[in-house]
């Protein structure tokens, strides 16, 4: 059954959709919605420098992707600069960087628009096993350190008060985060990945009343979103990965609608 | 030797130093099982700086600091919960340890917002939230509990009551107590030590003691120990929540 497109793109979206879920609620609790975009955009910079050393895609822009975030983490000890302004500055700077180089890389062939949205049409039997083993090993992660990064989200001096580490479980989930951003920059792209982590956790959140309910959902909601954006695509002849993200969007909007009916009937 | 074994933690000489400055500085304090310790002093003058040094939120610049426990509680001052988060007090109750049920309606019980289990954390009221903060920090059956101004928000009644219950708790979960509180009249009739804290220790000792000491008297003004037997005389008596006299 690997052997359609169509059946690998959608075995490896679903399986992305299921990694995003948690981490999304995550991104959304911490308001970490911009460090996911300035990962994302960094990973252009990893991209092209394994096209310009013959690394491995996957490995160069995890690798990228950890170096800006621990960067942050540094740099915001460091400096008298909020947050938000430097991540723009990182995400910039990195995006222009691999930008430059791409210049210079004129021996290669690039397709810029494939790495900026993906096509996660043209998925290999090997990225499957990537996105799910990985993905099984991102998870097995998170919930082995989830009491610890929980509970810091809500609080991060009541968790190192009462020993959680939490300074341990925060290192281990950036580095979470990029390597989900790696895993799928192929198949949705730079630009678009941070929606498929934000949306469904946005639509869980209109949702749901505990934090277990919120992932439950995120996940549920990320592969309906894979699933009807793929066949939209492939229905209305649309780019794939957009088309997941526009899917997701639409969700979104229908999961207010519940709310609104629940503040008319409190009224 | 009875009383080293009961000691839980031991701040020697310890301080904080930021931004080019000494938040606190030379600070000793022992605590033990079953006792209350009290910091008090002006704003600013390193009382929280100095309970997250016991905790192990900040690290001490200087001094060092010896545990005993790792089974400590905390009610922070002053938190929010973000509300991009649906969080129910049940949720709350379990956020460091699993607690069954049982124990977590009875803390609740016991600060009087059992009816608030499957409220969403946003929605209380900040008097409420303490109390739920309070309550979760029983739950844990800590050894050691650092509460930081934990009654505020809280009504009238409700802060005597919360007062009682913390001092009942001291003795029945046998656990120490480092509190931060601004109400002289707890901190004077119920605690065992007072630190009296303004950048350094300005005086310690037995509560008698401290309100006869000159530092104090300095930082504090006259008028405060004027106050305060003012108020002492006021308060032979202690209310239920329902204002009725406690027995």
């Amino acid at each position: 059954m690997f052997d359609d497109f169509f059946t690998r793109a959608l075995i490896a979206g679903v399986g992305i959709a299921i990694i995003a879920g948690p981490l999304g609620c995550l991104v959304i609790w911490r308001r970490l919605s911009y460090f996911g975009d300035t990962l994302s955009h960094s990973a252009l910079l990893g991209v092209t420098l394994a096209y310009a050393f013959s690394m491995n895609i996957t490995l160069s822009v995890f690798i990228i992707s950890s170096v800006v975030a621990i960067l942050l983490i540094n740099l915001q000890k460091r400096t008298k600069l909020a947050g938000d302004s430097l991540l723009g500055l990182l995400a910039h700077s990195t995006l222009a960087i691999g930008l430059v180089l791409i210049g210079f890389l004129t021996s290669i062939r690039f397709d810029l628009m494939g790495l900026l949205f993906g096509d996660i049409l043209a998925v290999t039997t090997d990225d499957i096993a990537l996105v799910w083993i990985g993905g099984i090993i991102i998870l097995g992660i998170l919930y082995f350190i989830w009491k610890s990064l929980f509970s810091a989200t809500v609080n991060y001096d009541l968790a190192a008060a009462e020993g959680m580490r939490p300074e341990i479980s925060n290192l281990i989930f950036t580095l979470l985060l990029a390597a989900v951003i790696a895993l799928s920059i192929k198949m949705i792209g730079a630009l678009l990945i941070t929606g498929l982590l934000l949306i469904p956790a946005a639509i869980a959140r209109n949702l749901s009343n505990s934090p277990k309910q919120m992932i439950i959902i995120a996940i549920l909601a990320g592969i309906a979103s894979v699933v009807l954006g793929l066949f939209t695509s492939l229905e209305l002849n649309t780019s794939s990965g957009p088309s997941i993200v526009v899917v997701s969007l639409a969700l979104f909007i229908l999961s207010l609608i519940p709310l609104e009916i629940r503040g008319q009937l409190q009224k | 030797m009875a009383e080293k074994n009961n000691l839980l933690v031991k701040l020697d000489n310890g301080g904080v130093y930021k931004s080019s400055k000494w938040l606190v500085r030379g600070v000793s304090l022992e605590l033990y099982k079953g006792q209350i310790v009290t910091l008090i002093g002006p704003n600013g003058s390193g009382k929280t700086t100095t309970a997250k040094m016991i905790l192990n939120i900040l690290k001490s610049d200087e001094g060092k600091i010896e545990s005993y426990t790792s089974k400590m509680a905390y009610v922070p001052q002053k938190i929010s919960i973000d509300w991009t988060m649906p969080l129910r007090v049940i949720d709350f109750m379990k956020l460091t340890n699993h607690i069954n049920n049982a124990d977590i309606t009875e803390a609740l019980k016991l600060t009087g917002v059992e009816d608030l289990l499957y409220n969403q954390i946003n929605n209380l009221s900040g008097g409420e939230f303490q109390r739920v903060l309070i309550a979760r920090a029983i739950a844990k059956k800590p050894e050691l509990l650092v509460l930081d101004e934990p009654v505020q928000g809280v009504d009238f009644n409700g802060e005597i009551a919360l007062y009682n219950l913390i001092k009942k708790i001291a003795s029945t979960l046998n656990c120490g107590i480092l509190l931060i509180s601004h109400d002289m009249h707890f901190v004077m009739s119920a605690t065992d030590h007072v630190i009296c804290l303004n950048g350094h220790i300005c005086c310690s000792g037995s509560p008698s003691a401290v309100i006869k000491d000159s530092a104090y008297i300095e930082l504090f003004g006259e008028h405060t120990a004027a106050t305060l037997s003012l108020y002492k005389h006021h308060h032979d008596h202690s209310h239920e929540t329902d204002g009725s006299v406690a027995k």
